[in-house]
Order: C-alpha cells, then structure tokens, then sequence
C-alpha cells in the first residue's frame, strides 16, 4: 500500500512538467500550429524561472532584505511564461506571417531552446562562482504544500494534498482549458481555426491573431513546463541539459491524449510514472537502461495504436501542420 | 431602365489581377431588390473571382462596390456579414467535426459561452419558415451533400444576410433536390432577399433567374432578361461565338464484351461498403455512363476496376487473347504490374488528373514516358519515341503548350486533360475508363473531349464514361448504370428513360433490382 502510494506521488511529480508542455502543445496545435519546439521552449522556461528566482534573491540580499519565498515563485513563473512565450513567437513570426515550414522551424526552435538554456544556465554558473543555486527560502517555496487538516488526512492527504503549488497550478490550467474548448464561444473559434482555416476565415475569424494568441500562450505554458525542471525536479540548481528529453515526450503526449486536455491529466500521470518507476519497483536481473527506455517504449506504443485509430473526432485538428494563406489559388 | 430601380448592390469598374493572370477586367454587376440574378460563365470566367470580392475573400484592384446605395469597402468577411452579404461556397466552408448549429454560430459576437438551446431553436424556426429540415446538433461528417449545402445556407440566414450569393450550388445535386432549393430560394425571394445565383447550367437558368449576368473571360458582356433570351443566344454570349450545343452519338455495331464486373465488393477505411454487389458487363462500340450522386462509389468503381482499390468480393474480368482464344481474366488480388504483363489492355482517366493521372511538376515527355518506360530494356530510358508521342499529341489533340519541355502543371485543364487523355488513347486499350473528364473544362475544351470519346468508341472500345451532367450522359452514353450509395440501382437507354428518373435511381434504389439478385 504505501509503495502504491509512493509511486501514485511520485508519478504525480514527475508527471507535472510533461502535463504542461502537453496542455501547452494542445492549444498550439488546436490552432493549427504544429510546434516541435516544446523542447526548445522548455529549456528556455527552465533558465528563465531558475534565473528569475535567483536574481530576485541576489538583489533582495544585495539591499540587505530577506528573500520572500511567495515573491520568488511568481517572479520564477512569470519570467518562464515570458520567456517560453517569446521562443513560441519567434516560431509564430516565422510560420504565420513568413509561411515558413512548421516542422523545420519547430525543430530549429528546439536547438535553439537547447543552446540558449545550456549557454545562460552555463554563463550565470560561471558568474556565481561554479554553479547557480537559490538559497532555502525559495527551495522551501516549491517544496511541499502542507496544507493544515487536509494534508493529515490519511492516505488521501498524502495522495492529494501534499504536492508543490505547480501541481495544483498545472491541473488548474488542464481543468481551464478543457472547458474553453467546450463551453467557450473563443473556444469554438480556435478549435474551428485549426481544423479548417478557411472556414473559420470565410466565417469571420481573424485567423493570423487566433494563431498568433494560442501558439505564444501554448508556448508560455511549456515554459512554465520547464521551469517545474530547473525549480523543482532539480531544486533550484541548474543541471546541464536538465529537460533532456521531456519535451518530446509531451509531443508525443498530446498524441496519446487525443487533443483534449482532460485526458492530458491522465496521459502525464501514466508517462510521469514510467519515468520514476525504477527508483520504486526493482525487478532483480533487469539493467537500469530498460526502465529508462520504458517513456519511449510505451511512446512508441501509443503511436502505434493512435495510427489505427479511425475515428473522425479525437485526432489531430485537420489544419495542423499547414500555414494560411487566403488568396492562395 | 430607370434609375428609380433600387439596388442592393452595384459593382462598377471592378478589376482584379493574380501575379500577370487578370481575373477580372473592368467588370460592372447590378442586383436589384428582390431579385434572382444568375451569373453565367465558363469556367475560368472570373464569376467565382467577382463573387469573392464581395464576400470578402479576396479585395479588388480598383473599381467601387455600392451596397444598398451606399459605396462601401470590403475588408474581411466580417464586413461582408455586417453588410449582409452571405455567400454559400462551392466548396463547403463547414468544419466537419463540428456539429450544424457549432458551424452556424462559428465566428459570431456575444457572451463566453455558446447557449446551444437557444441556437437550436432559432435555427429550427428558420428551416420552417424557408422549407427545409435540418437537425441541428449533427454533425457534419455525418451529413449527405444536400444537408451540408441547406447548413450553408442557415449560416448566412442566421446571420441576417439581406443578400445571398450561391457559388454552384446545383453541382452536387440530384434534380429532385435542385427543385427544393430552388424552391427554398424562391421563398426567400418572396421574403424581399437579393439572391445571386453562379452556373454554368443554362437550363437552370433560366428556370430560376429573374435575370442574367453574362462573364466572359474575366470581361462583363451584359445583363438580359431571363424572359426575353433563350439557351443559344445565352450560349454565344457565354462562349463568343455560335456553337453547337449538340453532342454527337455515333451509331456503331455491339462488339464483344470486354469487362464483366461480377458481385464486386469494396470496403472504404472506415469498413463501410463502398461498392455493394455490383454487377455489370462493357462491350466494344458503347459508351457506357455512370451516373449518381458525389460520393456513391464512383471513385471505387472506376480504381477497383483499373486494379488499384483493395477488393472485397467479386470478380472483375477483362477479355483477353491467349494463343488466339479469347478468355476472360479475373484481375482481382493481382498487382498492377502482372495485370499489366498479362498484356490487359485498359487505360484509366482518373478524377483527379495532377494527382493520381500525371505527375504535375514534369513535363510531357516524361509524363508520356511514365505509361512507357518499363517496356524499355537497359539502365537508361529512351526519351525519343515519347517525345515524337509527345508532339504527335500536340498536333492532333490542339494541347496549346509552349513545348513539350513545359512542366504539365503550367497547362491550362483542358490541356492538361488533353495530354492524359491522349497517352492513354495512343497505347490502344480495349477498355477505357473517364472519370470527369470535362469537369473544370470550357465548352471548346469539353467537345473536343467528347469527339475524342467517340473515336475511340468507333476504333471498337469499351469506353466507361463517370459524369457528373446527366444531361451530357443522356447525349453520349449508349447505356447508363445508375449508382446509389455503392450499388447499382439500374442500367437504362437514354431513349427509354428521363432525367427525372434518373434522378429518383440516383436516391434509392429500386426494389426490383433486388430481386434479380436474389
């Protein structure tokens, strides 16, 4: 039971940044905008919130102030939002208004993300004098909730009410968006954008900013996506190549979540829990390269019974992958 | 005319131009209050062009655009709705996922959230006052051709539209259901609404339309009374010139049969029966025409017989010579590439000529060499008989090309049909199957087709012709075989039977055809 129980948490944790990444790729590619730069735009994510904290701790010490743990957290994930935004723009600039090809632009994105996390996560390193790290109060900011009465209550408290703010956060957007899809008449307009522009163009929706909107805003959350890696997963420390690899799993996330974000709940948890299952369930004889393998196998997995799928409904918005041009004849 | 005539709307001076291509060139149109007005024109005219302008897809070059008297600028399709212009597509701008009424309030102003009830309800009333049925909360992918058309229609009605402008609107439709919307449309008219109407189908126009509007490339040639003109002067104004409207149907002897499809099966992907127990034979010297709805298996019929669609059940056999004797081989489960080697001759036209008939961005002689190139021994091809091919074509079918070096996909459509049509015809087939081959053409373009047709129909070929005109498939066709979703709901002589009966073969299927297979 309690093993059960640590898996469920940890699975939880280790689910959250590829929850974000897939909601943030969700209502990117529901707008017909399909960007493979979740990568890219999670590394950029991860230095900006890890950097955002930890210049706000240096300069409150450096006027003689104590650091505020709650400050820190917002400044870490407004400036990932940011700067997660900003890669999605570049990519939105580039295939929306340039008509370039999504799939090398989002591509190029991720290289970009990559080098541009790896070299500030490096330079600030260097300028700290060996490597970044914020101070207690800002760990203790995204450690553990403890919620008085709800987090002792047992079992479900330590299943429910015991996590970091970014889960509950990240749940909050899933439960959001899923109902702006259903309920909303903007919801409406953007699902329409991504699977027949033209339609939604000829029915009076401005395509380009319904584009532009959801790709940026898509790409912020995969930024917040990645600052849960460089804040939370690895305590505020900046590790060299610390998303390696998250974000493509959200890619193929979104996939396996058919496009709805409900069901990104549950594709994150079960992928979250592959990722962590070798520090919890040791099967003797079995080389710990098979449990690392285990996100992709199973990725591979979905993609294939995902391709067999028939359906109309549930499968990629017919739109994505393609830019807009009105007048094209 | 007076200039007491009120308008709804007046477009003078309108030019517009693509890259070198001029669309239209200094084109005026008047619609008047509460009336129909057809807009006629070959295809390429520029009538889609013109329509466009006004509902805000593309914007003019220069000209000026009055709208209830008032000179206005179209922007976006938004302008157009506040102006309350409403334009039903050719192609269907529904988004198929989503259900009738989610298509109908796509892109309005008002609260966060859609109040479906109140939207189902208003379209209900709609649909009674005008005369048509609609369920709502369908959706689309789920519709027939003629739901999806009256959902475009709601859409521009929901949105108040004062005048309606329909891109084609009959293409799609059997001649019972085109009697509907015209019934629809004159209900509307007598609701006061401004109603322009795009065909090239003159008998419709002059059924429907108060006046007419003629476009000939890109140009405006006048407007005339519906009542006071009829087809041939319609005609000459729409083509330049006098033509004959006639098409030929030569009489020539039975030969022998040539295809005999039995109980043939298909499957589409989604395992739904594309093709259900048809069953028919094609002999040498007829022109056999295959009528039906869009959609109705055409498309299989004409791939399963040319050996690419996946078959079910059932045989398709060709006649063929072996050692002097003819006999008749099943192609079913076998590759193209042994069908043939068996020495199999039929040639295929498919639908979709840039697509799946010539590969677009190569030029003729390559494009000629593709049906060729295998027979030729050796690691290098030989590009010179393809090339004499190539010119020879150029001559006797007219394909106006700037040579044979021209990628095919620079070649206006009747060309392009053209050069298709001539590599299949020049390695003699005994079967040849058309699938539209003068959709998209222009009438000089779509006659020389026919001709061409019935040479080979002479010559003693099985010609398998897909149209989609009924009244061209009565002119041509020796037979017709009627096609209702997936089956065959009859095999008539265009002497025994009429258009209308047509049309009802084309909604169900009749009962007796049942009992012959049973």
């Amino acid at each position: 039971m309690n093993l059960l129980i640590n898996i469920l948490t940890a699975a939880v944790l280790a689910g959250t940044p590829l929850l974000l990444g897939t909601l943030g790729e969700i209502l990117t590619e529901k707008s017909g905008n399909m960007n493979l730069g979740v990568e890219g735009m999670m590394f950029m994510g991860a230095i900006a919130g890890l950097a955002g904290a930890y210049y706000y701790e240096q300069g409150v010490v450096g006027s003689g102030g104590t650091p505020s743990g709650i400050m820190a957290a917002v400044v870490a994930l407004v400036s990932s939002f940011l700067v997660g935004a900003f890669g999605a723009l570049i990519y939105a600039f580039l295939t929306i208004t340039l008509r370039a090809n999504q799939n090398v632009t989002g591509l190029t994105l991720t290289i970009f993300g990559t080098g541009f996390g790896n070299f500030f996560g490096e330079y600030i390193g260097i300028r700290a004098g060996g490597y970044v790290a914020v101070g207690d109060n800002i760990k203790t900011a995204f450690g553990r909730l403890n919620i008085p009465v709800l987090s002792d209550i047992p079992i479900l408290g330590k299943l429910l009410f015991n996590y970091n703010w970014v889960v509950y956060f990240s749940i909050l957007i899933a439960v959001i968006m899923a109902y702006f899809f259903r309920k909303t008449r903007v919801g409406l307009n953007l699902r329409a954008v991504g699977e027949d522009p033209a339609t939604a163009d000829a029915a009076g929706i401005n395509v380009t900013k319904y584009r532009y909107l959801a790709t940026v805003i898509g790409g912020g959350i995969c930024g917040i996506g990645g600052m849960y890696m460089s804040m939370v997963t690895t305590s505020g420390v900046w590790v060299h190549n610390c998303v390696s690899g998250y974000g493509w799993l959200a890619v193929a996330l979104v996939i396996f979540a058919s496009w709805h974000p409900a069901r990104a709940l549950i594709a994150a948890l079960v992928f979250g829990g592959l990722t962590i299952l070798r520090l919890y369930l040791k099967i003797p004889g079995v080389p710990m390269q098979i449990y690392d393998m285990l996100p992709y196998l199973a990725t591979i997995v979905v993609l294939i019974f995902t391709s067999i799928n028939q359906s109309k409904e549930n499968v990629m918005p017919k739109g994505c992958g393609l830019n807009y041009f009105r007048e094209e004849r | 005319m007076g200039n007491h005539v009120e308008h709804a709307i007046e477009m003078h001076g309108i030019t517009k131009t693509f890259g070198k291509v001029v669309a239209n060139h200094n084109v005026n149109l008047q619609l008047r209050k509460g009336e129909i007005l057809a807009l006629l024109g070959e295809n390429g005219s520029g009538k889609t062009t013109l329509m466009n302008m006004l509902s805000g897809i593309y914007f003019p070059d220069c000209g000026t655009i009055k709208i209830q008297g008032k000179e206005v600028t179209i922007r976006s399709p938004k302008d157009a709705f506040e102006l309350g212009i409403g334009m039903i597509h050719q192609h269907f701008k529904l988004v198929d996922v989503f259900s009738a009424a989610e298509n109908i309030v796509l892109g309005l102003d008002g609260g966060v959230h859609i109040d479906r009830k109140a939207v189902n309800q208003k379209v209900k009333e709609i649909g009674e006052r005008y005369g048509f049925e609609i369920d709502p909360t369908k959706k689309i992918y789920n519709m027939a051709v003629s739901e999806k058309q009256t959902v475009e229609i709601l859409k521009v009605l929901y949105r108040g539209a004062e005048i309606l402008i329909l891109d084609e609107p009959t293409a799609v439709l059997t001649p019972q259901e085109t009697d509907k919307l015209f019934a629809v449309l004159r209900n509307m008219k007598e609701d006061g609404k401004s109603i322009i109407i795009i065909t090239h189908k003159l008998h419709e126009v002059l059924s429907i339309s108060d006046r007419v509007a003629i476009l000939r490339k890109g140009e405006y040639i006048g407007t005339v009374n519906t009542a006071k003109t009829n087809q041939q002067q319609l005609t000459e104004m729409m083509v330049g010139r006098a033509v004959s409207l006639e098409i030929d149907r030569p009489k020539v002897e039975l030969g022998e049969e040539m295809l005999k499809v039995v109980d043939l099966t298909c499957l589409n992907a989604d395992k739904i029966k594309a093709l259900d127990d048809v069953n028919f034979s094609a002999y040498g010297g007829e022109i056999l025409g295959i009528a039906g709805i869009a959609g109705s298996g055409q498309k299989e019929l004409c791939e399963a017989i040319a050996g690419l669609y996946p078959v079910a059940g059932g045989s398709i056999l060709y006649r063929r010579e072996v050692d002097g004797h003819p006999v008749m081989e099943n192609i079913v489960g076998q590759p193209v590439d042994t069908i043939y080697r068996k020495g199999i001759s039929m040639a295929f036209v498919p639908e979709d000529r840039l697509g799946m008939g010539l590969v677009a961005s190569m030029d003729m002689v390559d494009n000629v060499m593709l049906r060729s190139y295998k027979r030729n021994p050796g690691i290098f091809v030989d590009r010179k008989k393809p090339k004499a091919l190539s010119e020879k074509l150029i001559g006797e079918l007219e394909i106006v090309t700037p040579g044979v070096s021209t990628p095919v996909r620079r070649l206006s459509g009747g060309n392009v049909q053209k050069v298709l049509l001539g590599r299949e015809i020049a390695y003699g087939p005994n079967v040849l199957v058309v699938a539209y081959p003068v959709r998209g053409l222009d009438i000089n373009s779509s006659y020389k087709i026919y001709e061409l047709l019935n040479e080979q129909k002479k010559r003693g070929v099985a010609v398998i012709f897909v149209g989609e005109d009924l009244d061209v498939l009565l002119e041509i066709s020796d037979r017709i075989l009627v096609l209702c979703g997936g089956r065959v709901s009859g095999i008539v002589k265009p002497e025994e039977t009429t258009k209308e009966e047509i049309g009802l073969m084309m909604i169900k299927v009749a009962e007796k055809t049942k009992e012959v297979n049973a």
